[in-house]
């Protein structure tokens, strides 16, 4: 039975939005998670890639939800070259809809419960303060209490904006992606490709990442403000059609990935933010699955700790800004600023970073290397670049 | 702003670039509310699906 009222309520059970419910009610909190699609994962809206190291702290591994193990990253430059790319560590390509799902579980396990096919509709407001959600759920509307929102509600987040925070992302700091799951390919299983260039993908890169020797989710991502007449589709259907001219399409999906900092408000009284709603998604690589996870697990521990002592005000949950700017926030901002220099990269460059690539031993040639070299001529941006490494041991991704 | 919902993928882009909060995803739609849309253009410009035109 679903009770009327919770001490927090998570709107979004994706990745962010569950690992923060399992934190929450594992540290004593009642949560109640509200999914607007019938099923946790679906539609998949994600290239899929993650690293172990990233994932691993959260769930035990399992290969119901485990395509393929990833070794090897090969990037290739506009002029056609390739660098390897070999230790970066173990990673896997999933399957969404089933890790969505085993992460809901686990919340579950820990007490927290789902709705699903419940959207959002408003916050409850009353005096100007937030004391619950308003949603819909099979054809009536339905009114939860609580003390505190966690708003896990994706890129298309509306929550935040609910409450007050300006959450608009400039267009230079969306990319818009396509994806195709494609069958029939010859693949090695083992390896992620990564094409980069001004005429391949403006802004962004196109991605193969295999599910199988025969499958891979094939896509695209290019900066929102260089997508004119020639859109995302467009420039991967070239791509496709040169380097798999046989595929079948067996999936084709679209989405939007946030390419910016941090928002600069997560949290106000009885809300927080967490995952793709605030923005916390690499803005060089676009993965944002481990990201949310981990800003799930500090909003969901600080959430529970705010039930505990009875204190929702902004004052307090911005223990949770904290702790995420030291975690992973610090270092969104520094990738945020090399994207921005990305973003200008002239195709001769992109050769000339692969060339360099290259000649490196592939068992030294590491993120670390290519960011550095990336950023060579900008004294400040390659110290930044450094320090972030240092600081933080989170494999990107 | 109008959505062909044909080729609308429901994928939300389009709500993230909205600087008015004029556009509503639901489970099955995206609606945009004209009344607050100030043609902006940002969400036809990224829009992955080109689902979005001018017009009402």
């Amino acid at each position: 039975m679903v009770k009327d009222r919770y001490d927090i309520v998570v709107i979004g059970a994706g990745p962010a939005g569950s690992v923060a419910a399992r934190y929450a009610a594992e540290n004593g909190a009642s949560v109640l998670m509200l999914e607007r699609d019938r099923e946790p994962g679906i539609p998949v809206r994600c290239a899929e890639g993650v690293s172990h190291n990233g994932i691993a702290p959260f769930i035990d591994i399992d290969k119901r939800w485990i395509a393929s193990q990833i070794d090897v990253a090969k990037l290739t430059s506009p002029n056609g070259e390739s660098a390897f790319m070999h230790n970066n560590g173990l990673g896997y390509v999933l399957e969404r809809r089933i890790f969505d799902t085993a992460l809901c579980a686990l919340a579950a396990k820990h007490g927290a419960r789902l709705i699903t096919k419940a959207d959002a509709l408003d916050l409850i407001k009353e005096n100007d303060k937030i004391t619950g959600v308003k949603y819909r759920y099979m054809g009536e509307t339905r009114e939860v209490k609580c003390d505190i929102v966690i708003a896990a509600d994706g890129t298309e987040s509306r929550v935040g904006r609910w409450a007050g925070i300006n959450t608009t992302v400039a267009l230079r700091d969306i990319d818009t992606c396509v994806q195709y799951t494609l069958a029939g390919l010859d693949l090695k299983k083992d390896t992620c490709e990564f094409y980069f260039g001004n005429e391949v993908s403006p802004g962004g890169y196109i991605w193969i990442f295999p599910k199988s020797d025969s499958t891979a989710n094939v896509g695209i991502g290019i900066a929102g403000h260089l997508s004119h007449e020639k859109g995302p589709k467009e420039y991967l259907d070239e791509f496709v059609a040169e380097r798999f001219p046989n595929a079948t399409i067996t999936y084709t999906m679209y989405g939007g990935v946030p390419t910016a900092a941090t928002l600069k408000e997560i949290v106000r009284d009885n809300i927080m933010l967490v995952g793709d709603a605030a923005r916390q998604v690499n803005p060089i690589t676009g993965g944002g699955v481990v990201q949310g996870m981990i800003a799930g697990s500090i909003a969901g521990k600080v959430a529970a700790e705010a039930v505990n002592q009875g204190q929702f005000d902004a004052k307090f949950l911005k223990k949770y800004r904290k702790e995420w700017d030291k975690t992973l926030g610090n270092t969104q901002k520094v990738m945020h600023s090399m994207k921005e220099k990305f973003l200008f990269m002239t195709d001769e460059r992109f050769n000339n970073l692969v060339s360099y690539c290259k000649k490196i031993p592939s068992d030294k040639f590491s993120l670390k290397v290519l960011f550095t070299e990336a950023v060579k001529g900008d004294p400040k941006l390659m110290l930044d670049v450094a320090k972030s490494f240092v600081v933080s041991k989170i494999k990107l991704k | 702003m109008k959505v062909i919902h044909e080729l609308c993928d429901i994928c939300g882009t389009c709500v993230a670039v909205c600087p008015v909060d004029a556009i509503t995803v639901s489970e099955f739609n995206v609606e945009i509310d004209n009344d607050i849309c100030t043609n902006c253009l940002n969400c036809l410009k990224v829009c992955p699906a080109k689902a979005i035109v001018e017009g009402e």
